[in-house]
């Protein structure tokens, strides 16, 4: 995030693409809620009708995998009626020409026939988003997990810096991250292609940095991402996998390929605090201690580091990863021994720069935001705010690509993918707590027209299949979902829809489009 | 923003203009007994509790809902406003359970402290008693309404801080009773069990259901910690006795505040469950049989040598976790490049 969550309290308005903020971030949403109060519009992008849309400004109500041209159409509106903040454009961003010439053809009226919006809403939007004081864009997966992900992210910060709408308390430009520390994961280098702070394995200068400090040689070669990984698997180019904390086998998309992958391999080690459909293909298994049994930090999605902290012991002979991956190293003839993860976090902001600054003693009175330079620092809970990090902001115009599958004759229908408040992720942990007594199970959501179409009922089943896999599940008519679109979570094993969903990823993220894929749904009598 | 000057019991305090008189009183320390106010949430002045004696102004006002003006005196302690304190203690106990030796409240209950700080004993009131049966048909959290106070913070928190309008106030006069659209059970109305409402409420009426008999509120030690769900990065306390988290409670996070969502609230007993794995497990024959530590870590070792020798250091993957914490993510990324020799590392941060 460019802002810390709290300020989205004082936002005038809120625009929301491609995140149901009131299930996923019910947090955030009170500081939403907050903002409301105190009169702010909130403007919802989403194909589904959420309990959020339902109380939005505005419900922009567009074709999923369509969020490029609605952006486009909204900036061609903006420069349209000359609204758009000309001394930020020109001070602080480059290539505005090609960005005015990318969206010229965008009109709310072309645009209208692409998304299914109006062209009076998308001039409203526009109007709004430009002339409100203080506006945010909030975004989540709905935007990133599509082939065009990256594309969609250049063009939600096209909009922001066409409109200055950047690097001032409460406005900015900010990704909600799903799990409770990705933001820390991605920080500490756990990429393949950058070390801690994001600092580049490719460069010589960072090798040359890291090398002494850890004792060994760097390789210079960009690393697989995951799901390049899971391929080289299934290909036998990688025959050895240590997992932690980690369940693709359910988490992944095509998950019956993840599966015969991982079965491809000669050695898998899954680490874990519980056995997992990952954890069972592995060859050796070890029990790790979860987050109340051990003493580290957090990173939260507004690059705030927190502290976690040990309450009571782990069961039996679990122990904190840390100290197993001590043990796998140790044994393995490179001895790495800590007293305490203090002692990590102290050798690790050496080489970090936007973590230098912080110390578990500055943590006991509160979280710090990165990044912090040095001891003195207080954090910054701001980003961008006189120059962006990387000097002058770059306007990366990108073109409408539809989804790399659109529905067809075979496959009328589009699956999207999310989450539901109760439960989290593959539910290795919610789905033991009380909350499984209140939803132990999922629904596939689907719009009355398309059910009477295929003449179900709520609560029956069907076989959803697209060209990957097939799952049954219930159906549960609704308005939520537009007819076209049918909606489930990722959450339960029982109903394992990413043995549907599609692999194909995003050049550049390498994030897969799990919103959108091509399903049929057949009744089953 | 204008500095208002006033006086309260004798000390001269200087306040932003629009500050309440109860806001002010706190600032230089002087505490002023009050049910329905809760710093989160709008004011309403509806328990009374809080009046003050203001020179020139008749009657008790409430100091919740009086702003302080240039110039104000204000008394908290003189005799009518303890009197008047009293008396609203008394009515409220007329009319409520005092089962303080079981109630799970004890020892945090708002109404057991103002009675014991101003020494109500029992009430000179006897009228009708509440016979309302319990609400707790959701797996979550139980609703007396015997013990409600009629307060209405649960009903704001819902409104102001969770944006839900779950709970209203429904009937009227000694009949009121708070509760959500048609007075139906929680488990019938749109609740989304965030616990908002038990977080605020001041005294035994609304209870997280697991925690009910598991220990009194002064036998549970605090661990503040960071929530293992979402990015958010709220905190809150782990309760422990005896070893074992028996609930979570909110604190005051830089995030969050007091408030949490139903998984951080409620998603803590899968620390506990059977299903934990305990020890490592090595497969023979496609079955996990129990192991040492030494053995595990022997066998890996072994195994990676002996893939390294053979097929080079880039046939390794490792995932990391994006629910780990930061120093095992920094570790895993050591060992994938100083160990295992490779680049190949990653997390579901994509996912
Ligand atoms: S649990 Fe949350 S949603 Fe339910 S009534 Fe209480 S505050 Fe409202
Ligand atoms: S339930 Fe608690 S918070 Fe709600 S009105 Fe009654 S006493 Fe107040």
């Amino acid at each position: 995030m460019t802002n810390s969550i709290g300020e989205i309290a004082n936002a005038d308005l809120i625009l929301a693409c491609g995140t149901n903020t009131m299930e996923a971030h019910p947090i955030i949403w009170y500081k939403i809620n907050e903002a409301l109060h105190k009169g702010a519009q909130l403007i919802v992008v989403d194909p589904r009708e959420t309990d959020m849309a339902q109380l939005a400004t505005i419900h922009v109500r567009l074709q999923p995998g369509t969020d490029i041209a609605l952006l486009n159409g909204l900036m061609n509106v903006i420069i349209a009626e000359d609204i758009y903040d000309k001394k930020f454009v020109k001070e602080r961003t480059l290539g505005f020409e090609e960005l005015q010439q990318v969206v010229a053809k965008y009109t709310p009226e072309y645009v209208e026939t692409i998304t299914g919006v109006p062209a009076e809403t998308i001039r409203k939007v526009a109007r709004a988003y430009a002339g409100a004081g203080k506006s945010t864009i909030l975004y989540t997966m709905g935007l990133t997990q599509h082939t065009i992900g990256t594309d969609n992210v250049l063009s939600v910060a096209n909009l922001s810096m066409l409109c200055g709408m950047i690097g001032r308390e409460s406005t900015g430009v900010n990704p909600l991250r799903g799990q409770n520390n990705v933001q820390g994961a991605c920080d500490m280098g756990a990429l393949p292609n950058v070390l801690t702070a994001y600092q580049n394995v490719g460069v010589e200068a960072v090798r040359q940095k890291f090398e002494p400090f850890w004792n060994c040689q760097i390789s210079d070669k960009p690393g697989l991402a995951i799901g390049e990984m899971m391929t080289a698997a299934g290909e036998g180019r990688i025959k050895g996998m240590y997992i932690m904390g980690e369940n693709p086998v359910l988490s992944d998309p095509d998950a019956n390929h993840v599966v015969h992958e991982l079965k491809h391999l000669e050695f898998l080690v899954v680490q874990d605090i519980f056995m997992t459909e990952t954890a069972q293909l592995a060859d050796v298994v070890l029990p790790g201690a979860c987050f109340a049994e051990k003493e580290g930090t957090f990173s939260s999605t507004e690059r705030r580091v927190q502290r976690v902290r040990k309450a009571v012991e782990p069961p039996g002979m679990a122990r904190p990863d840390w100290e197993i991956i001590c043990g796998v190293s140790t044994a393995m003839g490179y001895p790495m021994s800590y007293a305490s993860s203090n002692e990590i976090f102290d050798e690790m902001r050496k080489v970090t720069p936007s973590y230098a600054g912080i110390s578990y003693q500055r943590l006991e009175k509160g979280g710090l935001q990165w990044p912090c330079p040095n001891e003195g620092h207080p954090g910054t809970p701001i980003m961008h705010c006189n120059e962006f990090v990387c000097g002058i902001g770059k306007f990366k115009p990108a073109e409408h690509v539809p989804p790399d599958e659109m529905p067809s004759a075979e496959y009328p229908l589009l699956l999207d993918t999310g989450r539901r408040l109760y439960h989290y992720h593959t539910g290795t942990m919610s789905r033991k707590t009380m909350i499984e007594d209140y939803m132990s199970s999922d629904t596939l959501e689907i719009n009355c027209l398309d059910a009477s179409d295929l003449e179900v009922c709520d609560g029956d089943k069907v076989r959803l299949t697209s060209r990957r896999g097939s799952i049954e599940i219930p159906v549960r008519i609704t308005e939520t979902v537009p007819k076209g679109l049918v909606f489930t979570s990722f959450h339960f094993s029982e109903t394992p829809i990413n043995q549907l969903t599609n692999p194909k990823v995003d050049a550049k993220s390498k994030i897969p489009e799990l919103k959108v894929c091509a399903v049929r749904i057949e009744k089953i009598a | 923003m204008a500095l208002v000057t006033v006086t309260i019991d004798g000390q001269t305090v200087q306040a932003p203009a629009g500050t309440s008189v109860l806001d002010a009183a706190q600032s230089i320390g002087i505490k002023i007994p009050a049910l329905c106010y809760d710093p989160d949430l709008s004011a309403v002045g509806a328990c009374r509790l809080c009046v003050v004696e203001i020179d020139g102004m008749r009657n008790l006002p409430t100091s919740c809902v009086t702003t302080c003006s240039e110039g104000m005196v204000v008394r908290t302690n003189t005799p009518a406003v303890l009197e008047a304190r009293r008396t609203l203690l008394e009515l409220l106990i007329a009319n409520h359970p005092l089962d303080c030796m079981t109630c799970e409240k004890a020892g945090a209950c708002l109404l057991q402290q103002y009675c014991y700080e101003y020494g109500v004993l029992s009430s000179p009131f006897k009228g009708d008693q509440h016979a309302y049966p319990i609400d707790d048909d959701n797996p979550f959290y139980l609703r007396d309404m015997n013990k409600c106070i009629v307060c209405g913070r649960c009903i704001r928190a819902c409104e102001e801080i969770v944006g839900r309008n779950v709970l209203d106030f429904a009937y009227r006069g000694f009949n009121t009773k708070v509760g959500p659209f048609m007075d139906t059970p929680i488990s019938e109305s749109d609740c989304v069990y965030c616990g908002s409402c038990i977080a605020v409420c001041p005294v035994g009426a609304l209870e997280e259901k697991k925690m009910v008999g598991v220990g009194r509120t002064w036998e549970l030690e605090k661990v503040r910690t960071t929530c293992p769900y979402c990015g958010t990065g709220c905190t809150f306390d782990l309760n422990v006795k005896n070893g074992k988290v028996v609930g979570v409670t909110g604190t005051d996070g830089d995030v969050n505040g007091r408030f949490l969502c139903v998984k951080g609230r409620f998603g803590y007993e899968f620390i506990h469950s059977d299903d934990r794995l305990k020890t490592p497990l090595i497969k023979k024959n496609g079955e996990f049989k129990e192991a040492t530590w030494t053995e595990a870590f022997d066998l890996i070792a072994s195994q990676f040598r002996e893939i390294k020798d053979k097929h080079g250091s880039d046939s390794f993957g490792v995932l990391s976790s994006a629910r780990c914490t930061n120093e095992e993510n920094y570790l895993m990324s050591k060992f994938a490049r100083a160990v295992l020799g490779t680049n190949n590392i990653d997390h579901c941060a994509r996912l």
